[in-house]
Parts: C-alpha cells; structure tokens; sequence
C-alpha cells in the first residue's frame, strides 16, 4: 500500500513538473529548440553551506539550481545536492562528490573555490563525468570548466545606489579576502567607481574578515565600520550580517548574492545578485543532449547572469535615474568600467584609472584590462579606497 | 523538613565492576541510545529501520568508487590514533583536550615535508613525515605540561587555547607563504609521492593505526612508564613518596599523547586530504576524548568506538537522508542524542544515587 501512495505521489509531482513547464512553454515558446528530457540524467551539486539559510550564496546557488531544474523540466529526484560541504575539508569534498558519482550524476557542480583541487583530480580519474567548478581558475581539456561572471558590473551599478545615498561621505566594505584576491579586490574597485561617479568626496572604507562565510565575523566587521562613522555598508561575503547591522543602527546597506531587503528591510538599498539558473541551465542541457563543450564560462549582465536586485524604497531620489544611464552603458559595451573612462555627471569621459597610492592603472582613454588581469590580477585600490 | 528532603539524595560511585560487566553494559547503552534516537526520528514522523537503513547502507555499501566501507574506516583511523592518546594523558589525570591542535601540528609539520621535500625517494619521505608528524605533535603537547610543572597551570585552559592557536596557524600559512597561487588562500594537492600508499582498500595509515594500538595497550598495561603513569593519576603524592619524578613522567607522557596526535595528523593530511586545510582535525580532537572515555581508556574498545562515530559521521553524510526529507542538521542531534544516552549511562553505570532516610543520618 504504501508503495503504491508513494508511486502515486512520484506520478503527481512528476505531473506538477510537467503541467508547469507546459505553462512556461506557452508563455515564451522557443520553437526547434526543445529539450528532451532524460528521465536518468542525473545532476549532482556540492554547497557549502545550507540553502535553508534563505539568503546569500549558497542560496542564490541553489535558486540556480531549481530554475535549471524547472527550466529543463527535470524531477527533483535528479537533482542530487550535497549540503553544508566545507570547503577546508578534502575529506569531505571529495567523499561528496563520490556519492554524487556513486548516485548516477553525469555532471557536478562545485560551488565554492576550495572544491577546485578535488574536483580537479576527480575529473582526471572519471573521465565520463563532466565536473564544473565556480569561482576558481583550474579546468582541464576534456571534462572540468570553470564558471564565473562578471559580478563587478552589477557592483559599479550598486556603488551609485551607495554614493547618492551617503550622509557622512564614509562608505563601509565587509571584504571577505584582502588585496591579494582580485575577485574580492576588483569587486571593492568597481563600486567604489560606481560611487565616485556620483560622488566624488565619499570615500570607502574596507575591513577584511578572512572568511568567505562567517556571520559572526562579518557582524565584527560590519560593527566596527559603522563604529567608524559609515552611514552605508557593501559586501563581499556570504551573510546578510552587515546588512542587520546597518539595519540596526539605523543606517543603509548594499547586499549581495540575494535581495537582502527581505532581511533587512529598513535598511538595504539594492544588491548585485547572481542568477545562477542562466549558467545551470546552458550547462546542464549541454550535458544533457551531449553537446557540452569543457570551454570555460564567464557570464555578464548581458547574459542574464548577473544582474541587481530590485531597487528598495531605501533608496535616494535620482538612484534609478543614475543607475538606469550608466547600466545602458554597460549593456551596450561603451563603458567595461576598468579601462581609461569614467561616468561624470552622467557623461562618459576619458580618465586616468588610478589607484590610491596615485599609480596610473590605466591611462586616460586606455583600453580595458584583460580578463585574465580581471579575475587574477587586481591587487590595488581604487583611489578612492582606504583600506 | 522540606528543604532536607533533596539533600538525602547522594550520588555514590559503585564499586569498580570488571571483567566484561562494563563492555556489555557500554554496548546495552548503545542499543538504549538507538531506541531513543529512533523515537525522535519516529516524532519527524520518518520510520527509524528507514531511517538506520540508510544510515548502515550510507557507510558500508558498494558502488562505482569503491567500498563505503573503507571511507569509514578513512574517518575511524584518526580517531582511534587520537583517542588512544588521550587516553594516555588521561590516565595520568592529566587532561590534555588539545588533541585537536597537537594534530594539526603534526599535520603541519608533516605538509612541510610533503610541499617542499617531495621529491626524496617515497619510504624515506613517508618515514621523515612521520618523524615529522610526532614531534611536531610531541611538541605542542610538551608546552603545557611544562607550565603545568613548573608553575602549575591549568592544562585544560592550557591545552584547549592551543588548539585555536594552532589552527590559526594553518589559515596563515594557507593565506600566505603556503599558498598554492597568490591571492587564492588554499594550498596546493601533495605529489603522489608524498601520499601514503593504499594497502586493501585504504591507505597504510591503517596498519600504523593497529600497531599503535597494541603497542599503546601494551605500554599502559605492561611497562614502568606506563605503572608510573597510574601511579601518578591515582596520587602525585603516593607516586613523589615511591621516588619518581613525578614532572619528568608528566613531561615524558605528554609528548607521546601529543606525538600520537601528530601522527594521526600526519596520516589524515597524507593518507585522505591530500593537502593542509583549516578542517584537518576537524573536531576530531574533541570526539578522541568523548571515545576515550567511553572505552574507559582501552585503545581496543577505542577502536570499536571509533567505528560507531565513523559510521554515524559516513551514513548520515550521503544525500539519502536529505532525499528522505530529513535536514542535514537531523543527522547532527541524532548523533548527539546518541551520545547524551550513551554518556548518561555511563554515569550511572559508575555512580548510584542513594536516598537516606532521616535516622540514616
């Protein structure tokens, strides 16, 4: 009897699953480009915290996740996600991701940086398998990409909302990595020229946690900017902890990985998120119909990758107008924000890039930084930047 | 009077039972916890043989990369080794709850060799990491019980604020001078010829782990060192009276359970990680003491331990739990339900709680 309850529960959601995608399909029909579903496809998926949490990283992974699962009409039972997975523990990460092998994946995703020196090994002994690692730098030739994007956009964009919003001209920056990390570096830079472009007396100031996910250092962190006078805080870490901090000492914030105004409400201007679904679901259906290639994928606003958060109501009058401007920019190629031009009052310009100790990074109308500087090889500050 | 009337309620210690009595009791305590463990999970409305099911299939079955059940003993070698060494301070009464940064120690001391000396032939290097892995664990255990004997520090504050130390440690030399590329914190995989060799299924450390055993359960048993060391845990007085030196036993023994770690620290980052990261212990430290205790300071029930915490650690990490609707976090209170049943036995295994009635007094 019970079998028979739980077949029919499987056929109900298999039946929900379906009733769904048929309704998408109806809405945006996409006609010769129809996935086949393969009922065995399995996809396996390492987090290293819990998506339960509701907000940050891990989560946005995971809305990722289920909008690849929804978009390609898979079953939940496809999905095979590995939780709370630290990233410090190789015992852990690779014992992961053998169960995922073990479970029938085809293709995993790891989501964090540390997974990057298993996975590179694993996808050496399980050629079959397609391993694809996010935010790190390694592949291989046959079966390991990476994937990543270019977040720094959607950070320039959020700047603006923190630089028109700004009383005491004191910006706080919960780093999670120091300058020697450019993901982390490089995304300080591009909102501190988001806020130089409508704010050129604010100033940035940045504490490192050395921890991608910690709510406690983050909290530390955030306390001791707000101490500092900082009337709005950015982020680069896992948390909404420097959000809920900003929010109570009556003070503003700029999220990331998630609208972070469901948790602090009074507080949070925009966030630049990440919609993980775009990627999950190129890749998974590549894998899927056998036509995935090991080329590395690094998305941008263009692609729907990344993007902002709703702006809140939080925001200072003009925000949308300013943010508005400057992201057609960014859409259309003009501005690539680490190159020799700069948004001022509105117009693009021809300017040196420098950092905060005067040296010229790129010079006025000089061409925009490689990606490999992009993602390994900013390791200054933006001028206006104390850290 | 009313207030007296909890005041006659004393906890008396039973006398010292022998033989098997405890080992079968340590194990009815077991059973007791999983009929507990199997109401709360009855209570998530989930079936317990379901839910055990997965748990045992979890840790022990066969698949496309390998037997489970040898990525269960992978978690029980450490265990044992750390155990085992605590148990040794134990006996002295010397409460050394800095398993966790003496392995980490001997973890680092070993990777050094692994990172930067790999290319000597591969059984000189194995013999040098584990050289390595002791002292440095030897050491980090010595320093407190230098302060202990000199100006009689508290060991336990002692040795557990040496943990923290030590694990900062790693994230320093991962941020920076061990880095495997500038900017990314993260140390690079070892050379195979600084992993250890794989023999039946599972790394060598294994075998290290059963001659450890025997040789600590021989040591504690059957030598002088090891007499010295109950000696000293019954009575410093008694042990100063017979003429030994009491702070050159403490010295002495604190650097083997500290070794000891370090090897267990040494064989986790060569034998299963591969690499140094901040989760090399991993609290396996701490759950070395909970085992000790439970063992009664017995390195071969030490084993048998460390396998029930290994399988519960294994079982409870595949996705079949999450897929039965029951949380990660599940896995976790039901491992600590089973230990509060276990501990809880145990103390009334070794205590009984009289009540005396008014004339008794």
């Amino acid at each position: 009897m019970k079998k028979h309850l739980k077949l029919l529960a499987v056929l109900l959601a298999l039946a929900l699953v379906f009733a769904f995608t048929a309704c998408n399909k109806t809405e945006t029909p996409a006609p010769g480009n129809e996935t086949v579903v393969d009922p065995d496809f399995k996809v396996g998926v390492i987090h290293i915290s819990d998506p339960a949490e509701g907000a940050g990283y891990t989560y946005a992974h995971e809305q990722g996740i289920i909008a690849m699962r929804d978009n390609l009409g898979l079953a939940d039972e496809q999905i095979i996600r590995k939780i709370n997975i630290d990233d410090s523990d190789a015992q852990a990460t690779k014992i992961a991701i053998e169960e995922c092998i073990d479970e029938g994946c085809s293709i995993i995703f790891g989501t964090s940086f540390n997974y990057m020196n298993t996975m590179e090994e694993m996808a050496a002994e399980y050629p079959d398998i397609i391993f694809s690692h996010g935010t790190g730098y390694k592949s291989n030739d046959t079966n390991m990409n990476n994937y990543f994007g270019r977040i720094y956009q959607a950070r320039y964009l959020t700047g603006i909302a923190a630089g028109l919003k700004t009383q005491s001209n004191k910006i706080g920056y919960v780093a999670a990595m120091g300058i020697d990390n450019a993901e982390v570096t490089g995304g300080i830079n591009a909102f501190a020229m988001g806020v130089a472009s409508v704010n050129p007396d604010a100033k940035i100031y940045v504490q490192v946690t050395n921890s991608w996910f910690s709510p406690d250092l983050e909290k530390k962190a955030a306390e001791a900017l707000l101490d500092m006078g900082c009337d709005v805080l950015g982020q680069h870490c896992d948390t909404t902890a420097p959000q809920v901090a900003a929010e109570e000492r009556g003070v503003w914030g700029v999220g990331y990985n998630s609208d972070m105004t469901k948790d602090a409400p009074a507080a949070h201007l925009v966030a630049p998120v990440w919609n993980w679904g775009v990627y999950y679901t190129m890749a998974t259906k590549a894998a899927m119909e056998g036509n995935w290639t090991n080329e590395n994928y690094f998305g941008d606003m263009n692609d729907g990758l990344i993007a902002l958060s709703p702006l809140s109501e939080n925001c200072a009058e003009g925000t949308a107008d300013a943010i508005e401007a400057a992201k057609a920019m960014i859409l259309s190629g003009e501005y690539k924000v680490f190159e020799g031009k700069a948004i001022v009052n509105g117009e693009l310009v021809d300017q040196d890039l420098k950092d905060n100790k005067g040296n010229v990074i790129v010079s006025a109308g000089g061409a925009v930084l490689d990606d490999a500087t992009i993602t390994g090889g900013i390791n200054w500050y933006f001028e206006n930047v104390e850290a | 009077m009313q207030s007296n009337f909890l005041s006659r309620f004393h906890i008396v210690k039973k006398a010292e039972s022998t033989g098997w009595k405890p080992l079968f009791l340590s194990f009815l305590s077991l059973v007791v916890a999983l009929i507990i463990g199997g109401l709360f999970i009855l209570c998530l409305g989930k079936n317990p043989i379901t839910v055990y099911g997965v748990i045992i299939d979890g840790a022990f079955k066969v698949a496309r990369t390998g037997a489970y059940v040898f990525k269960t003993i992978g978690y029980a070698i450490p265990l044992v080794i750390t155990s085992i060494a605590v148990s040794i301070a134990f006996k002295m009464k010397f409460w050394n709850i800095g398993a966790e940064g003496q392995m980490i120690a001997g973890a680092i001391f070993a990777s050094y060799f692994a990172l930067f000396q790999s290319q000597l032939p591969h059984w000189l290097l194995l013999i040098i990491m584990l050289i390595a892995g002791a002292v440095g664990g030897g050491l980090l255990g010595t320093i407190p019980a230098f302060f202990k004997c000199k100006f009689d520090t508290n060991e336990t504050l002692f040795t557990l604020m040496l943990n923290y130390i030590a694990l900062s440690f790693i994230t320093y030399l991962k941020d920076g001078p061990w880095s495997e590329t500038p900017g990314f914190p993260g140390i690079a995989k070892f050379a195979a010829n600084a992993r250890l060799d794989i023999v039946g299924g599972v790394h060598i450390g294994w075998i290290f782990t059963v001659v450890l055993v025997v040789l600590a359960f021989v040591y504690m048993r059957y030598t002088k060192h090891g007499y010295e060391i109950s000696v000293i845990g019954d009575s410093v007085n008694t042990a100063r009276y017979a003429g030994m030196n009491v702070n050159r036993v403490i010295l002495r023994t604190m650097f083997i359970s500290g070794a000891l770690c370090g090897i267990a620290g040494m064989i986790q980052v060569t034998g299963i990680e591969h690499t140094l990261g901040e989760s090399v212990a991993g609290g396996r430290g701490f759950t070395a003491i909970i085992i000790a205790w439970l063992s009664r300071l017995n390195p071969f029930v030490c084993i048998l331990f460390s396998m029930l915490f290994a399988t519960l650690t294994q079982g409870c990490s595949g996705s079949a739990l999450l897929k039965l609707g029951l949380s990660p976090a599940v896995a976790d209170i039901l491992q600590g339900m089973i230990l509060f049943v276990i501990l809880a036995f145990d103390f009334f295994m070794q205590y009984k709680i009289v009540y005396r009635r008014r004339n008794d007094a």
